[in-house]
């Protein structure tokens, strides 16, 4: 018997609103439809009415998680068509700070995975040892979450000789533990039969469907912007893509796991190698006319800016691409036949960040043409809408 | 006097008074170990040491609005979380607590080890209906679950607990426990069939790796999806006393019962089922949850061959005690 059930837009697995439909026969997966837009924001029309240097805090907030990504990558594209040099240490400092993120959000997803899978000893182990690396990053920009240390043409906080030693002491701490962890989720066998052969994607499959970050890296294609475009000071850092051969979930905890560790040496080398001098250089109010595409590699995969000048002190148009959206259909296609179990684990398995993903679709009518819609006629509409449904019959409330 | 020491059995001790309170403080050692175990504190403020944190909880669930849904099985609904709570507390009348003696009586009978655990599987059979009648996708799913759980983990607890009552030569718990208290020796040839029985216990009790019925992250509240205030509150304390019926029964079969009186009796009683509760809170606290296939093929690929084993253990060791 087919039966339909409705993971989301509410659902205790999704920490964010997304709807998966999915057609289950007894528990075996049979097909899934993927819907988006329970959460559209409006960033980009509202990026279009803030200056520049007040686009940096709007662009922090696209993600709670990757809020370093989103800004880097910004300012990246408004240097580039400006022309700015950004001095050497501050480029290292921002470096500095990307890493950090990546590891507390590598982390965060060590959690996540844990409680996915019902492993909840994991997750409370993971998200107290992401405390420290939060606290690290609080010690250089004063900010837990938002750490606004970008500004056009550089960062806004040097770094102290003892920020330095205190955070090589609190790194110690968090690599042992980190090995940890590599361990128990790569060996406690309840957790790795949970893990083993789900969610399987091919290396073609992963190239064809656009996957990108870890789930690319997972299907065995050794694809990182860090190393084939690099910016800020990656050319010169010494790291090597983490990659898995297996392509399913088993594999992308091991990518994430194997970067932690890469981004350890990274944080490392940074802190001991960073040259002296100026932090930033000063940006003027208005940029050039002139357009810019940034590409950066945010811990869930590629992000991608695209920024627009007509030389005002506003962008002229700011075009967001975050990673998860990259990785949606990827999705549909790990989730075919598999078990409802694993529903969660292989949906967390590309990291979805759905917020920063949504962007609104206008469908316009052909024969009415484009038609504003005002708030009240759209509450008159949702009224009726539910007035009409019928849920005495059967089969109306779950309608799908 | 007969009656009078009736009355005090069905009502106070083991009956219903005990059994209330000492599931909530079952519950209340199983969330403090299992908190440690993850590195937090747990219940902490109601009462000593948040003792009173279950209490506190199940009469605010009681209060809490009931609803029962406009397309589910009223009567069965309603009906389903009453009768799982009577038969799981019926099945605590069996332990062999104090109020015995070498004559068969309606709580101690050849053959009480098997209604014991026909009474829990029954509690079982209750989820399953509760799921069932929900109606709701989810709720369907977990109910499903629950049945196809029952197959795997049912022949290896009964298995397990064959292996002490062929070597006790008795299906009356009453003289298992007499037979291990006088050669407590011979309580080391279960030690295999105990930590089977621990884990189909485990399974049978729907924890973590076995909370599939219930998966959060999955199927919302499974079985309970649809169930809301004093119905919840039932289903949840049939939950906790179900852990002490069962862990008792372990006690009694694999840990020699509970010998002395009214009160050295009851000192075994909590000393042994609340160790049981610890270590079901540690395999709770140390594993992932598994899938519902997973299940199955584990308990039939190992649990049941190894339950097999300890009684051909067993079998070796009496005949050669013969």
């Amino acid at each position: 018997m087919e039966i339909k059930i409705p993971i989301g837009p509410q659902h205790p697995a999704l920490k964010e609103p997304i709807s998966l439909r999915v057609t289950v026969d007894g528990e075996h997966i049979k097909d899934v439809d993927i819907r988006l837009g329970y959460n559209h924001r409006g960033l980009e029309k509202l990026a279009e009415q803030k200056n520049w240097v007040q686009n940096i805090y709007v662009m922090e907030r696209i993600c709670g998680i990757c809020s370093h990504s989103h800004t880097t990558c910004y300012v990246q594209a408004v240097e580039q068509i400006q022309g700015l040099e950004v001095p050497k240490r501050g480029l290292y400092i921002r470096t500095l700070v990307a890493e950090l993120e990546r590891v507390h959000s590598h982390l965060l997803w060590l959690g996540v995975a844990g409680h996915e899978t019902g492993f909840d000893t994991f997750f409370m182990y993971t998200w107290r040892d992401r405390e420290i690396v939060m606290d690290i990053l609080e010690i250089i920009s004063g900010n837990r979450v938002h750490y606004a240390i970008n500004s056009i043409g550089g960062v806004r906080r040097d770094i102290s000789e003892e920020q330095k030693k205190l955070i090589l002491g609190s790194l110690d701490t968090l690599i042992k533990r980190t090995e940890y962890y590599a361990n128990i989720g790569t060996i406690e066998p309840t957790f790795v039969a949970r893990l083993d052969g789900v969610g399987p994607l091919s290396k073609e499959q992963a190239t064809s469907l656009c996957a990108v970050g870890p789930v690319l890296r997972a299907s065995g294609v050794a694809n990182d912007v860090r190393k084939d475009d690099p910016y800020a000071v990656y050319d010169e850092l010494p790291f090597e893509v983490a990659t898995a051969t297996s392509g399913d979930v088993l594999g992308r905890v091991i990518v994430r796991v194997k970067e932690l560790l890469e981004s350890y040496k990274m944080i490392e080398y940074l802190l001991k190698n960073i040259p002296e001098g100026p932090i930033s250089v000063r940006a003027p109010r208005k940029i050039k006319p002139g357009e810019a595409i940034s590409r950066y590699e945010a811990p869930r995969g590629e992000d991608l800016h695209y920024v627009k000048s007509n030389g005002g002190d506003k962008p002229e148009r700011l075009k967001v691409r975050a990673p998860t959206l990259a990785n949606y259909p990827a999705t549909v296609v790990m989730l075919k036949n598999m078990f409802i179990a694993d529903i969660p684990i292989i949906f967390a398995a590309i990291d979805p960040c759905v917020c920063c993903a949504e962007r609104t679709v206008q469908l316009i009518d052909t024969k009415r043409g484009d038609k504003v819609m005002r708030f009240s006629e759209l509450r008159k509409m949702s009224i009726d809408f539910y007035k009409k449904m019928d849920l005495s019959k059967k089969g109306n409330l779950w309608k799908l | 006097m007969e009656t009078l020491k009736d009355i005090i059995f069905i009502l106070i001790y083991p009956g219903l008074f005990f059994l209330l309170s000492y599931s909530l403080f079952v519950e209340w050692v199983d969330r403090k170990v299992y908190a440690r175990l993850q590195n937090r504190y747990g219940p902490l403020h109601t009462g000593f040491a948040g003792m009173l944190q279950p209490t506190a909880d199940f009469i605010k669930l009681m209060f809490k609005e009931d609803i029962v849904p406009e397309k589910a099985d009223k009567f069965m609904f309603s009906a389903l979380p009453i009768f799982g709570l009577a038969i799981v507390a019926t099945s605590s009348l069996f332990l062999p607590v104090w109020h015995y003696t070498a004559q068969t009586s309606f709580v101690s009978f050849s053959g009480d080890l098997i209604v014991a655990v026909y009474l829990l599987s029954l509690a079982t059979l209750v989820l399953f209906l509760a799921g069932w009648h929900s109606t709701s996708p989810f709720a369907t799913i977990g109910g499903v679950r629950v049945i196809t759980m029952l197959f795997g983990y049912e022949i290896p607890f009964l298995l397990a607990l064959l292996g002490p009552a062929i070597l006790a030569d008795s299906w009356r718990m009453m003289n298992i426990a007499a037979f291990y208290q006088q050669t407590p020796v011979l309580l080391l040839v279960n030690i295999i069939g105990f930590f089977v029985a621990l884990i189909s216990l485990q399974a049978k009790l729907e924890r973590c790796p076995f909370d599939i019925p219930h998966a959060e992250t999955e199927i919302v509240g499974g079985t309970f999806t649809e169930y809301s205030g004093r119905k919840l509150a039932f289903f949840k304390l049939m939950t906790s006393i179900e852990m002490v019926v069962g862990s008792g029964l372990i006690a009694v079969v694999f840990m020699g019962g509970f010998p002395g009186g009214f009160w050295i009796g009851m000192a075994h009683f909590v000393v042994k089922t609340t160790f049981i509760v610890i270590l079901l809170a540690f395999i709770r606290a140390l594993c992932s949850r598994i899938r519902v296939e997973q299940v199955v093929t584990f308990s039939w690929r190992y649990l049941t061959p190894i339950a097999i084993l300890q009684i051909l253990i067993v079998i070796l060791v009496k005949a050669y005690i013969n």
